[in-house]
């Protein structure tokens, strides 16, 4: 092929390319735009865009800096050295633009101190200009954090459950009542209520148990229904693969009345066994394919040197039957880590990861910040899986959504 | 059949089934029918539905939680709008799938782009529900658009969107994050179906001087049907049950009610009424099971 017609060829192709990519990007940016937004600062989060995290001239007072100080003080504040803005030690003179505004109106060498541009003579508007200006002169002098920079400040208040204004690592520094009624400033308010730490151990606790137990009674009933002989056979395992069809909403309430006659509402023990018999269906099902499609050959050899139907479960069909069990193990795991209806009704004092970050949002919006960690917090275990076990993940997500 | 050899006591397969049938009996045979049960009783699961009505009032008796469910004012926004959600988002989701799933088969870095539009299914529809609300934020209370679309809209020279409170549009927005959650999972079905072809007819229909728009309606799409059919069957039984997305975006305010919210927000409240509206729901989908399972079984006798 001559490079001509192989260029030709590219051309066309290029719409396509755009096709693919666009449409990654689509599916890509929402999930970015709350990643970048959960490194950094809160009050870069609400105040600019997370599209403008990287870009230097987001300090906001720049440019009211660069029209009133910097010809003579220069873009660095480092000029006139009698008066180095960039110095903390004069930047802790002016906490509030109004003592700046003061400062300002003092002649320096019996000439005004601002000759050209003039400040507005109204002191509202002045101050209105100051405001920023000081906000800049701090992030000059290190005193502010500037808002390129990033932070892991979102994690850690998602973690403890952090509702204040600043944040959690600042306010145990400066000692701020309201934060110390509610922390003790150590780790152990890794643990607090109302954090996702305590979410992320409860979402664990619910999760291995109601993986592991629906699975090892699946097992041990599809060996039943595949290997051993008994009556209504085909019509026992019709009724069960049919249970797969009702949904959770029909099973709730009921279960949760229940629950609180015997005492066992906001347990774990109440959630693994609606866990187990709400996925027992599925796995049933799924697992009395996998084991009945074994060769019978193998089995037939085990029994004619004698071995139990319980050893040839143990030794034979659970081993045999590890890729379905790792695919059906994937699916019932993050089926259970993602839950929100099922923990919100059973366990309501012990809120799961997904349950904590509904507990988190303020519906002003004013906590962007901590959403953004707390998401992330819980992003982190599916993502693993999903990125390490993609292919049984793809196999059992795609068969086991089709339940009920 | 099960080879004699392995013939065991008669006691033996009871023993390994006992603890899933067990468990099976008490937390989904007997709750369902419970279920049905307490769809006819008032508001604290005690006595009869009946009961709750008031002299003068329309009243269907012991049905009175099903007026509620077919009749009110909340719960037929919620039907209106599952359906909305059947009708637009699940052909949107499936074409949306069926679209990427094609493209991306022509390109060599195919699994990459395939793993990231299926991504949002390992992850919880709250955590989704989070990613969206900060796309479709609206900064009220003056200063800089904070979400992406508003500060698009706002770049553009336009009014900034309340995309969530909005009568008008917020249904569609939430319907956004549906195919955005759910087109990853068409995808890879039907993606699975496109390469099942056979390579030659649709080699056979190009050599003829088929166009691709020809080749894709007239000989792919025919051939790949049923898996649309049972991609399509399984979003409109996931629609139906549509619950966390709306809850985290909008709490089924501003219009955007859906069945299976309602049904949550009255458990506690009135349990008669909602576990009408939870048999309501397995009503509606039992329709689409049975088709399914046809549909299955036809393609089990032809095997």
């Amino acid at each position: 092929m001559n490079p001509l017609a192989k260029l030709n060829q590219s051309l066309r192709r290029l719409p396509l390319h755009l096709a693919v990519i666009l449409m990654c990007l689509l599916w890509v940016i929402p999930t970015l735009g709350l990643f970048i937004s959960s490194f950094r600062t809160r009050q870069a989060v609400r105040e600019t865009g997370w599209w403008n995290a990287f870009s230097r001239a987001a300090v906001p007072g720049q440019a009211e800096y660069d029209t009133y100080c910097a010809s003579c003080h220069g873009g660095d504040g480092t000029q006139i050295a009698n008066a180095n803005l960039a110095d903390p030690n004069i930047g802790d003179q002016f906490t509030r633009s109004i003592n700046l505004l003061v400062e300002l109106k003092k002649p320096i060498n019996n000439a005004p101190h601002l000759v050209d541009p003039q400040l507005p003579a109204n002191a509202t508007q002045a101050q209105a200009i100051l405001s920023p200006i000081l906000n800049y002169m701090h992030a000059l002098a290190g005193k502010k954090e500037t808002k390129g920079q990033l932070t892991l400040n979102n994690y850690v208040d998602a973690l403890v459950g952090y509702k204040g204004t600043a944040d959690y690592l600042s306010d145990c520094d400066n000692k701020v009542a309201s934060t110390l009624a509610v922390f003790k400033c150590n780790t152990s308010d890794l643990l607090s209520e109302a954090g996702m730490g305590r979410a992320f151990i409860n979402t664990v606790i619910v999760a291995i148990p109601s993986t592991l137990i629906p699975i090892f009674f699946a097992a041990l009933a599809a060996y039943a229904f595949a290997w051993l002989d008994f009556k209504g056979r085909q019509w026992l395992f019709a009724v069960l693969v049919g249970l797969q069809i009702i949904p959770l909403q029909m099973v709730l309430v009921p279960i949760a009345r229940l629950y609180v006659n015997i005492g066992l509402q906001s347990s774990f023990l109440g959630i693994w066994l609606f866990h187990t018999g709400f996925g027992l269906p599925y796995a049933i099902y799924l697992m009395r394919n996998f084991i009945g499609s074994l060769p019978r050959e193998i089995f037939e050899s085990v029994y004619l040197d004698g071995a139990s139907h319980w050893t040839a479960f143990r030794r034979l069909a659970l081993p045999l039957a590890m890729p379905a069990i790792a695919s059906l193990g994937i699916f019932q795991f993050l089926w259970i880590w993602n839950d929100f209806l099922v923990a919100k009704v059973f366990l309501s004092t012990k809120p799961v990861l997904t349950v904590q970050i509904t507990n988190l949002i303020d519906p002003l919006g004013g906590n962007w910040n901590i959403l953004t960690g707390a998401a992330f917090l819980s992003f982190i275990i599916p993502m693993i899986v999903f990125f390490s076990f993609q292919r049984y993940f793809t196999r059992g997500m795609l068969s086991g959504s089709v339940k009920g | 059949m099960v080879p004699k050899i392995m013939k065991q006591g008669r006691l033996a397969p009871w023993l390994y089934l006992a603890p899933a049938l067990f468990i099976m009996l008490v937390f989904v045979i007997y709750p369902a029918f419970n279920t049905i049960v307490l769809s006819f009783m008032d508001r604290t699961g005690s006595q009869s539905a009946a009961t709750a009505c008031t002299a003068g009032q329309p009243c269907w008796g012991v049905l009175e939680n099903y007026r509620y469910a077919l009749t009110n004012p909340l719960m037929l926004n919620a039907l209106r709008n599952n359906a909305l959600w059947l009708v637009l988002m699940v052909p949107g989701t499936v074409a949306v799938g069926l679209l990427f799933a094609l493209l991306a088969d022509r390109v060599r870095y195919e699994s990459l782009a395939k793993s990231i539009v299926f991504m949002p299914m390992a992850i919880s529809f709250i955590g989704a529900g989070v990613i969206w609300r900060f796309v479709y934020y609206i900064q009220t209370s003056g200063g800089p658009q904070i979400g992406l679309l508003n500060a698009i809209l706002v770049k553009l020279g336009a009014q900034p969107v309340a995309f969530l409170s909005g009568s008008r549009i917020n249904n569609f927005a939430l319907m956004v994050v549906g195919v955005w959650l759910w087109a990853g999972f068409c995808m890879t079905i039907l993606s699975a179906a496109v390469k099942g072809l056979p390579g030659e007819v649709l080699e056979a229909a190009r050599v003829d001087g088929a166009s691709e728009w020809h080749v894709f309606w007239r000989v792919m799409f025919p051939m790949i049907l049923p898996t649309v059919i049972v991609v399509t069957t399984t979003m409109v039984i996931n629609v139906l049950k549509i619950f966390d997305i709306v809850f985290v975006m909008t709490g089924g305010n501003f219009g955007t009610e859906v069945i299976a919210n309602r049904m949550f927000q009255l458990i506690v409240t009135d349990t008669g009424k909602s576990m009408a509206i939870a048999v309501l729901l397995i009503l509606l989908t039992i329709p689409v099971l049975i088709f399914n399972i046809r549909r299955f079984r036809a393609e089990e006798a032809m095997r």
